[in-house]
């Protein structure tokens, strides 16, 4: 590959990242940064209750405020029929309320000022009485006859949203019975925040002498935004432009449409000025789509000599007070149901019931692929438990029930089309770079000293890539993705996008893939997305999906240039096309290495000098749709020590070894790695939002809610195998989301492991000191 | 998080900024690294109408021994603090305390004569003081005055300090020979407030602890010596026994309240913890 055009980068590589000289300038544009001539600003008033009748609201007070120019109320959004909107995942969601509130923070009226700080004053001086209402905060509750009622306009008397089911009960039910032993555990999951560094914001604009209205979006969706928005305002979509800037990180919050965003348009026709909102850190923290908050039963039915036959899932979903989720239309648990996840299952039941609390709206994938993350923790905490049960290692008892590699193509007993993998090798190698061996000799040792050291294994698959349009859409949209190449005569090129980048670094990887399809150096290659009026059509970037869609896309698009190169490179060198071969990034005639053309020589060509009746030019359009899935996995080794004094858990040793298949920037993939085990590290001992009987968000602000730093972090030892995707154009799969999946488990199973003495079998997330320290006490009172 | 609106004053010395609190009459507040204050401004927590810088106050910053006492400047920021080589070599505590103050981007602004004048139990800098002994110089209009370190702190957010009186110095009685000390604090992640943190300097002759400072961080309503945990030290060996058994007094002195931090049983036992390691590493410094 590649040797003698080290300019060209194609896969492999790791050229830097084309996008870091703009953000280490401090030249990036975030939505923050767009200012427009006579630009108001928006603030939001927002209710101290979780649930609460709303009485009155005075706005008077707050237009008496100098450089308040108008107060938006639930009832003006009412008379235009926006009171209410639709959620990505078909449920309906208030804009502004007109009756009572159901979370705490909830928008409740808008001020649109001046400058930001008389939005501010205008928001102290909105008088609004509420009656408060009981809270409903225990989703178990929420379901018993006599609950309060969320969501009364739902026309139902209960607060049971939903209930989905996958697998086969019959055959699940029956290896239960003659399995040997039944495991089961409650797990949960918490309640946790993107919180994304940049907040959510817009700029919404409409010009009223031509009719448009442009959006500045923090938004990983700039093409369906710009659909729904249509849909709903009934502004014809080519009168729409949402572009999506610079965004400060998403990862799966910024994919919903949150009631602010709709306000700041509102406000802006109502104003026919350009109207500014920028959530605050609080704001953020306490009113945006929150992710998973899973209450999970599990039970895995098993043989004695540690073949696992079945697996059985109930969970409850806390969904707050709407159904905010952003997951494919048919899928509303996401892709749950991969919670058989590497290993050779005979049968699996998964049910899910989702109920209405008044807690924010969402079950947003939080950098999870839509519910992996829960899959995982599952699957990974069951073998780890039956582990303990049949006093087996842990390691031991996953190499036992692999899906074996001749098994790819492997249809899951869930129903899903694993398409290659080999997980053993991915952990022979974790085992060996982390020594194993050594460290259980280590822990023996320690804990005859009463040291508590543990050493904890995922060896998780992921499922990534959505989708193929036949079973996956978002409210009707098909889950393809696109891309568009033009090739400038000179030889440089630009490549337009469906997806949008939040950090990923698409501006690179996807220069990198042209770059190694057509042989053009990567630095002349520009990429763009996120501009509706400009880039293709697309769902835009969440799930891990960019790689395997878009940049399918963009490899296809590519070798649709490639061929018309060639019958150019034919004319150019008066030969039969099928006499030329495409090697060393060139078209040369077989046999004759010499005589041969580089796509510059052809992009010169198709301007100036194409053949007689073809069209000139070169640039191609594709829309992917996926034929499948891709399913990347890890082997995750973890190393704990415990203080028993304070019940701190530290990180001593973390091993990840990834497998996505083919890499395009082992560079960019390493720093996904590192960042996704963060995120997957901070909700297992740091993270979690918790409410009070109340309702009350007890982790508001970034005081409570506790985001690691680099200074919690350990370091992270990474590695990879290969196992390209059979399906895929270049054999890649996603990679984002596969540490933050990962990761969880595999600190919880060492900590479970570093206490398993003490008769510990189970400890949920976050692992705090004070939760750990009391596991410690009770295991010490009990054998005392 | 906008605050409300202030007026900003900018005094070009000492006597001008108490005369400027004298004039606002408590309506006015000092501003220093402003860490603690402008949040509390920008979750209108407080909403101050006249703000006073000091920033621009000459000959507030500084660390030096004189006259018995090391003597630091209210206006000497965290980072200094963390950085000065007598700190390093000779109080170690102030050391312990300062690297685990906040973050680095905070220390850099951060003073350490906000620090106790916010008087919150939270922080970190009361402790130490309080285990030191330390005297605390107030400025006002009419010259200074020294405050006793345990005459300080009067209640939650609370001080000695009258209102139109600025906090210019503290003193901390140099070391005698045969003192260790040490800060040990737990706290959730880098910056945040601590779980639970114990303060000790101590005298050590002939293996035997002749004098001893204990104070704890956020474990009580307001920043205040633990006298009985003193008393469990003094006179007694300086050995594993003596100090497990003085944690123990620590672990039931001290009044935790439960909270997102954990529950009051375990805040207990955290002191218990740091307490007993906090004892063994000064009297292991005071050798
Ligand atoms: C993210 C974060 C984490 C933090 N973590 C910690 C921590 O772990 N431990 C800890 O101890 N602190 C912590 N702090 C607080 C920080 O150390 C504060 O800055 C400090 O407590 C106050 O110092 P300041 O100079 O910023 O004072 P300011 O905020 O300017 O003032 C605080 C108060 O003291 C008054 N004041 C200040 N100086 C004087 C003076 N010379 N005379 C009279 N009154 C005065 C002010 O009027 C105000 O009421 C943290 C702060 C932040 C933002």
């Amino acid at each position: 590959m590649a040797i003698e055009s080290p300019k060209i980068m194609g896969y492999g590589t790791s050229p830097k990242r084309k996008e870091d000289p703009r953000f280490l300038h401090g030249k990036g544009t975030y939505v923050d940064d767009i200012k427009l001539p006579g630009m108001l600003h928006m603030d939001i008033v927002r209710s101290p209750y979780a649930h609460a009748k709303i009485t009155n609201i005075n706005i008077e007070p707050a237009l008496e405020t100098p450089g308040v120019l108008a107060v938006i109320t639930g009832k003006d959004l009412d008379a235009a029929g926006l009171a209410w909107m639709p959620t990505l995942m078909s449920d309906t969601q208030m804009v502004l309320p007109v009756e009572k509130v159901v979370y705490q923070s909830q928008e409740v009226a808008a001020v649109i000022a001046t400058d930001r700080y008389t939005a501010a004053d205008g928001v102290m001086a909105v008088e609004v009485d509420y009656e408060p209402l009981p809270a409903v905060v225990d989703p178990f509750k929420a379901l018993e006859k006599d609950s309060p009622l969320v969501r009364p306009d739902k026309g139902k008397d209960t607060n049971h949203i939903w209930h989905w089911e996958a697998g086969d009960k019959d055959a699940t039910d029956k290896v239960f019975a003659d399995a040997d032993i039944v495991v089961e555990e409650d797990l949960y999951i918490p309640r946790i925040h993107v919180a994304s560094i940049e907040t959510c914001g817009c700029v919404a604009s409409y010009d009223a002498v031509n009719g448009k209205l442009t959006i500045w979006m923090t938004t990983q969706a700039p093409h369906a935004i710009r659909t729904v928005f249509s849909l709903v305002s009934g502004i014809p979509e080519h009168k729409i432009r949402v572009i999506s800037p610079d965004i400060g990180g998403g990862f799966g919050g910024k994919v919903p449409v949150y009631p602010g965003y709709v306000i700041a348009v509102v406000a802006s026709l109502k104003t026919g000025r350009p109207v500014k909102w920028i959530e605050d850190r609080s704001e953020n923290l306490q009113a945006d789509s929150f992710a998973r908050d899973y209450h999970i039963t599990a039970q895995l039915a098993a043989d004695k000599d540690g073949r696992i036959r079945g697996m059985k899932v109930k969970t409850l979903a806390d969904h707050g007070a709407a159904d905010a989720a952003a997951n494919p239309s048919k899928f509303p648990a996401g892709l749950f149901s991969i919670c058989t996840g590497s290993y050779d299952l005979e049968a699996a039941h998964v049910e899910v019931d989702a109920v209405y609390t008044t807690k924010p709206p969402g079950g947003v994938a939080y950098r999870c692929s839509f519910r992996v993350t829960e899959a995982v923790h599952t699957i990974e905490r069951m073998v780890d438990r039956l582990a303990v049960e049949l006093d087996r290692d842990p390691a031991d008892l996953r190499y036992q029930n692999f899906i074996p590699k001749e098994n790819f193509p492997y249809k899951s007993p869930t129903g899903w089309e694993y398409d290659s993998g080999d997980y053993k090798q991915a952990l022979d190698v974790a085992l060996e770079r982390i020594g194993y061996e050594d460290l259980r000799k280590e822990q023996a040792e320690k804990r005859a000293r009463g040291e508590l050291m543990g050493i904890g294994i995922s060896t998780f698959t992921e499922i990534v890539g959505a989708g193929p349009s036949n079973t996956f859409d978002i409210l009707g949209i098909k889950m393809f993705d696109s891309a568009e190449i033009r090739i400038h005569p000179t030889g440089s090129a630009i490549v337009r996008i469906g997806v949008q980048t939040q950090g990923q670094g698409h501006e690179t990887t996807f220069a990198q893939i042209v770059a190694e399809e057509l042989g053009l150096p990567v630095d002349n290659i520009t990429v763009e997305h996120g501009d509706t009026d400009t880039a293709p059509y697309g769902l835009g970037t969440y799930a891990s999906r960019s790689t395997p869609t878009a940049g399918a896309a963009t490899a296809v698009a590519a070798r649709k240039i490639r061929e018309k190169a060639k019958h150019i490179a034919a004319h150019l060198l008066e030969c039969n096309p099928d006499d030329l071969e495409w090697k060393d990034y060139k078209f040369s005639v077989k046999g004759v290495p010499d005589r041969s053309k580089t796509m510059q020589e052809i992009a010169f060509a198709a301007y100036t000098n194409h053949p007689q009746g073809m069209e000139a030019g070169l640039e191609a359009v594709n829309y992917y749709d996926p034929p499948n899935l891709t399913f990347p996995f890890g082997a995750y080794v973890c190393v704990v020590d415990i203080d028993p004094g304070t019940g701190v858990v530290k990180i001593r040793r973390f091993v990840a070894i990834d497998d996505c298949g083919t890499v395009i920037n082992p560079m960019i993939v390493e720093g996904q790695i590192h960042g996704g085990l963060t995120m997957g590290m901070a909700p297992s001992l740091f993270e979690e939002i918790p409410y009070d009987e109340n309702g009350n968000n007890m982790a508001g602000t970034f005081m409570d809610y506790l985001l690691p730093t680099s200074l919690e972090t350990p370091n992270w030892e990474t590695g990879n195998t290969v196992t390209p995707s059979p399906h895929h154009p270049f054999g890649a799969k996603g990679v984002g989301e596969s540490p933050t999946v990962g990761a969880p488990p595999a600190i919880v199973n060492a900590v479970v492991d570093a206490l398993s003495h003490l008769g510990v079998k189970h400890v949920d997330i976050p692992m705090t000191p004070w939760k750990i320290h009391k596991l410690i006490t009770d295991a010490q009172a009990t054998t005392a | 998080m906008i605050p409300g609106k202030f007026e900003y004053h900018v005094p070009a010395d000492v006597g001008q900024a108490a005369a400027l609190l004298r004039h606002y009459d408590g309506e006015a507040k000092i501003l220093a690294g402003g860490q603690s204050l402008i949040p509390m401004m920008r979750f209108r927590l407080a909403q101050p109408e006249h703000l006073i810088d000091l920033s621009k106050v000459p000959g507030l910053s500084y660390i030096e021994e004189r006259d018995g006492h090391l003597a630091i400047g209210a206006l000497t920021t965290e980072s200094e603090l963390e950085h000065n080589a007598t700190i390093r070599d000779r109080y170690p505590i102030l050391k312990d305390a300062t690297d685990v103050i906040a973050d680095p981007l905070v220390r850099n602004l951060a003073t350490v004569g906000g620090n106790i004048a916010h008087a919150d139990p939270a922080n970190d800098h009361p402790a130490v003081l309080l285990a030191l002994r330390a005297d605390v110089v107030a400025t006002g209009v009419d010259g200074h005055r020294v405050i006793p370190i345990d005459e300080f702190f009067l209640d939650t957010f609370v001080t000695g300090l009258e209102p139109d009186e600025i906090l210019t110095e503290i003193r901390i009685p140099t070391a005698k020979s045969g003192t260790g000390s040490a800060y040990l604090k737990l706290e959730r992640k880098v910056g945040d407030y601590a779980i639970g943190a114990v303060a000790v300097s101590m005298v050590v002759r002939d293996g035997v602890i002749a004098e001893a400072g204990v104070a704890m961080t956020n474990v009580s309503p307001y920043p205040v010596r633990a006298v009985q945990t003193e008393a469990a030290l003094v006179g007694r060996p300086a050995t594993a026994a003596t100090f497990a058994a003085a944690a123990e007094t620590a672990s039931q002195e001290c009044e935790p309240s439960g909270d997102n931090r954990g529950p009051e049983e375990y805040k207990r036992a955290v002191i218990r913890t740091l307490a007993e390691r906090a004892f063994s590493l000064a009297a292991e410094r005071a050798n």
